[in-house]
């Protein structure tokens, strides 16, 4: 039993270095690998004795732009609903290429759209049945800035209606932005699943800038405390994972002053999602 | 069943025979027009009629099924390694499709082109050579069997190849020589009597003399023989492909 289980209506992002695994375990729950061992379910149906039920509540897009560049953008989109076994519904097909901007290319064939339109269309095709459940594989993967930010404004919209997203991505920001939960995959396990702010807040750690107002010639009295280390040429004291509430900073800044250190400015930042998911995939 | 799935799929594989129409059906009948202008008309004067049929009449079934048979093959192999070759095929596996449904649709289009393509044959051999044809249905029954039956071998071949050379290497080291080798162009009864045996080896060679037989009311082994072939060639078929599904080989990783 793989220790993963993603909610209705949630942002699942997906976390986890080249090779990790998140291809493989999405190829897995879509039938696009052959499953030697365990099982997987989807809303309590099994994907492989069970797979018509499974595969109609999914929607997949694929890392890659795998398009048939003959045939139309329309006509693609069609093809992708009726393999689930539903008639053509115009109006539901072109009110998705619409959302994706696509409205306009729609009896083009996919030859002749740029990478970010076929990236759009992929997006379409993996709408036009309805699914319950979107997949998707580093989804805005080479893609411009603009265009990212409307990919993941269409991801938010599907979530308003209830759609469950799985995200894998490489962007960290991206998880960051939109992710309600986080799962980090490392060599095909799963070291954590959390909610993202969970997350967030229990491998918070902060980081304190201290700017010197001069070099710092002889550094050997703060040699005890790991937690500092002296960055830009001597100029600034860097401080990882600093307490507030054990006023650590306070005894550093004391530390300064008896050793007649002047100091200009203190600057503190809280640690990122992509500083814990490097903690925790370089600690494994 | 997802029976839509089945239609999708072959509709959108006939799209595509319709997108190529010009060269799908013209450059068969163009060929097979010199096959008549070459076989029938220059050589074929000089060749006495076998068994009471004109050589050029003699020849009509032979080409029908030189082309129904490489083109069921050609077309469903490239029906299905198309999309494996550009990756596409993620729809398909991904979809609520079982393998019966896929290769209705798959098949199902391949040999609807390759019918077409037989037919449109048929109609420019007319133009060439008079001829009855003495059983309509049986011929009807060889040209729908033998159809769906060479395109389960051509869905087998696509999902078996993994480049375009393999694509092709097998209709033409394989069946085209079968096909020539078959009695497309000759009785096998012109033959010595050792190639007549080496012959009868020739899994082909039972359907053209059956699909002759439909022309003409007579082949050079029994009709019933010509049909248990290729019943049992699809049965084979038809198991191999079952197989794949079920394994998964080289359409699932």
């Amino acid at each position: 039993m793989f220790p993963l289980k993603s909610k209705k209506g949630e942002i699942f992002a997906l976390l986890g270095p080249n090779g990790a695994g998140k291809t493989t375990l999405i190829s897995a729950i879509c039938g696009l690998c052959r499953q030697s061992s365990g099982t997987i379910k989807v809303n309590d149906f099994d994907t492989l004795s069970q797979y018509k039920e499974t595969r109609n509540q999914i929607g997949l897009v694929p890392q890659e732009l795998p398009l048939d560049g003959f045939e139309s953008v329309y006509n693609s989109c069609q093809f992708s609903r009726g393999l689930f076994g539903l008639k053509d519904s115009r109006d539901h097909i072109e009110k998705i290429l619409k959302t994706l901007s696509l409205f306009d290319k729609r009896d083009e064939q996919i030859f002749g759209l740029s990478g970010g339109m076929k990236r759009r269309l992929l997006i379409a095709k993996a709408l036009a049945h309805e699914p319950k459940i979107l997949f998707l594989d580093e989804p805005t993967a080479g893609v411009d800035v603009s265009l990212r930010r409307d990919i993941w404004k269409l991801i938010e919209d599907q979530k308003k209606m209830g759609v469950t997203i799985i995200l894998t991505t490489h962007y960290i920001e991206e998880a960051e932005q939109l992710a309600d939960r986080v799962g980090i995959i490392n060599s095909g396990e799963i070291i954590l699943v959390k909610e993202k702010t969970t997350l967030m807040s229990e491998f918070s750690k902060k980081t304190t800038f201290i700017r010197l107002s001069k070099k710092l010639k002889d550094p050997s009295f703060m040699k005890k405390n790991k937690k500092i280390s002296l960055t830009e040429n001597g100029m600034t004291l860097k401080l990882v994972g600093i307490n507030n509430t054990s006023n650590e900073l306070q005894s550093i800044v004391n530390l300064l002053s008896q050793n007649g250190i002047a100091f200009t400015e203190i600057n503190t930042v809280d640690n990122s999602l992509e500083d814990i998911f490097l903690d925790l995939v370089e600690t494994q | 069943m997802n029976i839509q799935a089945a239609i999708t799929i072959y509709k959108f594989e006939m799209a595509r025979f319709r997108r190529t129409i010009f060269q799908s059906l013209v450059a068969p009948i163009i060929t097979t027009s010199l096959y008549f202008v070459v076989f029938g008309a220059a050589i074929g004067s000089k060749i006495e009629s076998i068994n009471g049929v004109s050589y050029g009449s003699f020849i009509v079934p032979g080409l029908i099924m030189l082309y129904l048979m490489t083109e069921s093959i050609n077309n469903a192999a490239f029906g299905i390694y198309f999309p494996k070759f550009v990756g596409s095929i993620f729809e398909v596996l991904s979809a609520p499709v079982s393998s019966l449904e896929a290769t209705v649709g798959y098949v199902g289009a391949a040999a609807s082109k390759s019918t077409i393509i037989g037919l449109m044959i048929f109609l420019t051999s007319n133009l060439f050579v008079t001829h009855d044809i003495k059983y309509p249905l049986v011929m009807a029954v060889f040209i729908i069997l033998t159809a769906i039956t060479f395109s389960l071998f051509g869905f087998i071949i696509g999902i078996w190849a993994q480049n375009w050379e393999k694509l092709s290497i097998i209709p033409t080291l394989l069946v085209t020589p079968l096909v020539f080798l078959g009695g497309s162009f000759y009785s096998i009864d012109m033959l010595p009597e050792f190639w007549q045996k080496v012959s009868l080896l020739n899994p082909v060679f039972y359907l053209i003399s059956g699909f002759r037989w439909s022309f003409f009311g007579t082949s050079e082994i029994p009709i019933a023989l010509s049909i248990v072939a290729i019943l049992s060639f699809m049965a084979i078929c038809l198991l191999i492909i079952a197989i794949i599904f079920k394994t998964g080989y080289r359409l699932r990783t």
